[in-house]
Parts: structure tokens; sequence; C-alpha cells
């Protein structure tokens, strides 16, 4: 049986606008999220051009979409942990796992966690710091995502994942609102996938 | 597996209609609803039991997943750990709920949250009620114009920071952070707020200590909180 020709055309022709106008919608989500960040000059250091996401936090549409599309991208990874990185990661992390019904866990600068902690030294651009995390919080074998609001050098989420790979987790993916790509944190990663929103160069 | 305890607890058990009233009169601030009758024969009145029950329930669940820890930061102070909460994703969205519930139809514009509990509880309940969500920060955080209030701790002083320009003259604004103890620094908060013009609903938090006094120390500020616990 042959399908009236206009009908076969219709039907095509209703594919293409369908994925153009979702693409259309998504590159309007970004541009919203990525606009309604601000950029600080010479923060904290002259030279340093600071991605500002309190902004972002003032437009609660764009806070939503943004929230939504980390959402719609685990929901269906089998995450059982998000894990956010103090403290901008703590403003993002919580209602993606909340969203995924996954545990939020905190990573935290030192001594601010109470209880027993396992810790993660890194280095920075000027000396070292270090990353802690409850003992416990995570089990051998769950799947974890880490979230932070910008990857800059890397040495951060290095951290992050490797308390978490200590711990027996296995980090699946880590999630930032922007990337600073010249800065090469991608790179720092130990193959371990980066998806970001917004990359700011 | 972490340690959960039940120290921390302002519902009696929910067995019985008369305990949910007498919790109301004790804690006229926790979340409970309660009939004015004991009849259980109007379908009304089995709502609000039904409904009581329900939120006594989850009340429950949140309290006793939080963990408590001796002696730190430093002897004899019980530290109450929300980390624990967090562990428990049905208590956690729970806790958001109640919070959500009481909040989405008073008109509030913005969420303050204290550094840095506050960027747990405060961001998932003003997404919800399509608020903005200012975060209050400890001093050098904030990038840009920011104006800073000083308060006094048990030894020292303390400064905490907004931005400029986050909240308009106006704003009806709810200050979140997960505890209250003395109140020194949700009073910090609601100084820098109102410094600006806003107007401070009220304040809410997931655990009050009662007894360093936090409520008074707000004065007539209202305070909400989800529990309520022995910290010391």
């Amino acid at each position: 049986m042959t399908y009236p020709q206009e009908e076969v055309d219709g039907k095509e022709r209703g594919e293409k606008p369908m994925m153009k106008k979702n693409n259309k919608r998504l590159e309007t989500k970004i541009e919203g999220i990525a606009s309604s960040i601000r950029v600080v000059p010479h923060f904290p250091k002259p030279g340093i051009m600071f991605q500002d996401i309190t902004t972002l936090l003032l437009n609660p549409k764009a806070f939503k979409n943004t929230i939504d599309l980390f959402v719609e991208r685990y929901s269906s990874m089998d995450i059982s942990v998000v894990a956010g990185v103090e403290a901008r990661g703590f403003i993002f992390g919580p209602s993606i796992a909340l969203a995924i019904g996954a545990k939020f866990i905190p990573l935290r600068k030192p001594r601010k966690l109470p209880g027993e902690v396992i810790s993660e030294r890194y280095v920075l651009e000027y000396g070292t710091d270090c990353l802690e995390m409850h003992v416990g919080a995570v089990q051998p074998g769950e799947r974890a995502l880490v979230v932070d609001d910008l990857i800059a050098t890397g040495g951060t989420l290095c951290a992050a994942m490797n308390l978490l790979e200590r711990a027996g987790a296995e980090v699946v993916e880590c999630a930032c609102v922007i990337e600073l790509p010249e800065l090469k944190g991608r790179e720092r990663l130990n193959g371990k996938p980066l998806f970001v929103l917004v990359e700011s160069h | 597996m972490l340690h959960t305890s039940l120290h921390c607890r302002s519902f009696p058990s929910p067995s019985h209609l008369r305990s949910l009233v007498l919790s109301s009169r004790l804690f006229p601030s926790v979340a409970v609803r309660t009939t004015p009758t004991l009849s259980l024969r109007r379908s009304r009145a089995n709502r609000s039991i039904a409904m009581a029950a329900t939120e006594d329930s989850r009340i429950k669940r949140i309290a006793s997943s939080i963990r408590v820890i001796p002696d730190w930061p430093k002897p004899g102070v019980m530290f109450q750990d929300i980390t624990t909460l967090l562990l428990d994703p049905q208590a956690f969205k729970d806790s958001i709920d109640l919070f959500v519930e009481r909040y989405k139809d008073k008109g509030i514009t913005v969420i303050a949250g204290v550094e840095a509990r506050g960027f747990i509880f405060g961001p998932p309940i003003a997404l919800a009620i399509g608020a903005k969500f200012v975060p209050m920060r400890k001093p050098n955080k904030l990038p840009g114009e920011v104006i800073s209030e000083e308060y006094s701790l048990e030894y020292g002083k303390d400064v905490m920071e907004m931005h400029v320009g986050a909240v308009q003259p106006g704003d009806r604004v709810l200050v979140i952070d997960d505890l209250i103890a003395t109140g020194g620094t949700l009073c910090a908060a609601i100084r820098l707020l109102e410094r600006v013009g806003a107007e401070v609903v009220e304040s809410a938090c997931v655990i009050e200590l009662p007894e360093l006094k936090g409520r008074e120390r707000l004065g007539d500020r209202p305070l909400f909180v989800l529990i309520k616990a022995k910290g010391v």
C-alpha cells in the first residue's frame, strides 16, 4: 500500500522542525544561563576574570534551567550519590540529588565535618589545600556524580574524585556549570568524563 | 553504617491525637496541624488527622536521621550533624517539602541562605517556590561590591557579607540555616537584609537548640523550625 504523498512529506517535514525546535530551546536555555553569569574583573587578584554564579541564582528561571539540564542528563544514569564541593557545589548538588533520588555528600574544607573523615591533599597555584569526606558516607560500588560550580585547573575536582574512589565508589562523571577550557582542567580528570553547560574563554 | 540517633526529638509518638494537641502547645512553632475535635466521624477531621500524622511521621524520620556527635568541635558540645539527613533521600526531600508547604503562598521573593549549610537547604526551597537565592557569606568570598555585618561569637567576632544589589527594598525574604544555636548568625543575616530595605518574613532552620535561647535573641522576629534538640 502506498501512502498519499502529502502524508509522507508531512511526516518527514514534521520530524525535522521538531528536532530543530528542541535544539533551539536548549540553545535558548544555555544562552539564558550564560548571560546571567556575571564576570568580575581582578577578583580575587589582578588578572583574574572571576565567573560569578550568584547572579544566576538571582534569576529563578535560569537557575531552574541549570538544574533541569543536569537532572535530564543524570536521572537515568543510575547515580546513587551526588558529591558537592564546598561551598558553591552545595548550591547546585542538593537540588540535583533530590530530583534524581540520590544521596548528597558534602566534600568540605578541613575541620568542618564532625566525626571520622578521610582527607585528600591537592596542589593549588601557590601551596596546597585539603578536601575531606565523611567515612561511611559512600559505600563501595556506588555510582557517584561530582558537582561544582566551575572547573578551572581541575585540582579540586581531582581531589574530590580521589576521595570517592578511595571509598570504593565509581565516579561516573564530573558536572560543572562553567568550564575555563584554557586552564585544561578536563585533562586533569584521569580520563573521567566532564559535563559542563557553559564554556568561558 | 552511620550511627543515627533519636537524641533530638520534639514529637511524642503519634499514637494518640491528644499527644499531637499537646505537642503543638509545647512547641507552637513546630509544624503540626491539629483538629479541634476528637470526633473521627467527619471526613474533614479524618483528613486533618491523616495530614497531621503524615507530617508527624516525616518529622520523626527527619529527626532520627540526624546524627549527634558528642564533644565536637569541643568538649561538652553535642553537635547536630545534618549530613546523615542528606544521606536519606526521603528524609531530605521531606525536610524541603515541609518548608515549601509553609512558604509557597507567602509571597516570598528571596531565600537568603547562610554559608555553608544554609546553601544546602536554601536553593531547593527557592527553586520550588520561584524565589531568588542569595548566599550570605564569610568575608572575602563574594566577588564585587558587598555590605558587611559584624557579629559576636562565644569568643571573638565574625563577619557576614551580602552582595550589594542582590536584594531590593520591599523584597520579602526568608532566611535559612541548618540550625539556630545562640542566634548570632541569624541576627547578622537579618540585619544585613533589613539594612537594604528588605522585609524579613521569617527565619527557618531544620534544628533549634532551645537552651541556647536563639529564639529570644531574634526577639519579635518569627522563627520556624522542624526539630528542637538538646545541644549541650
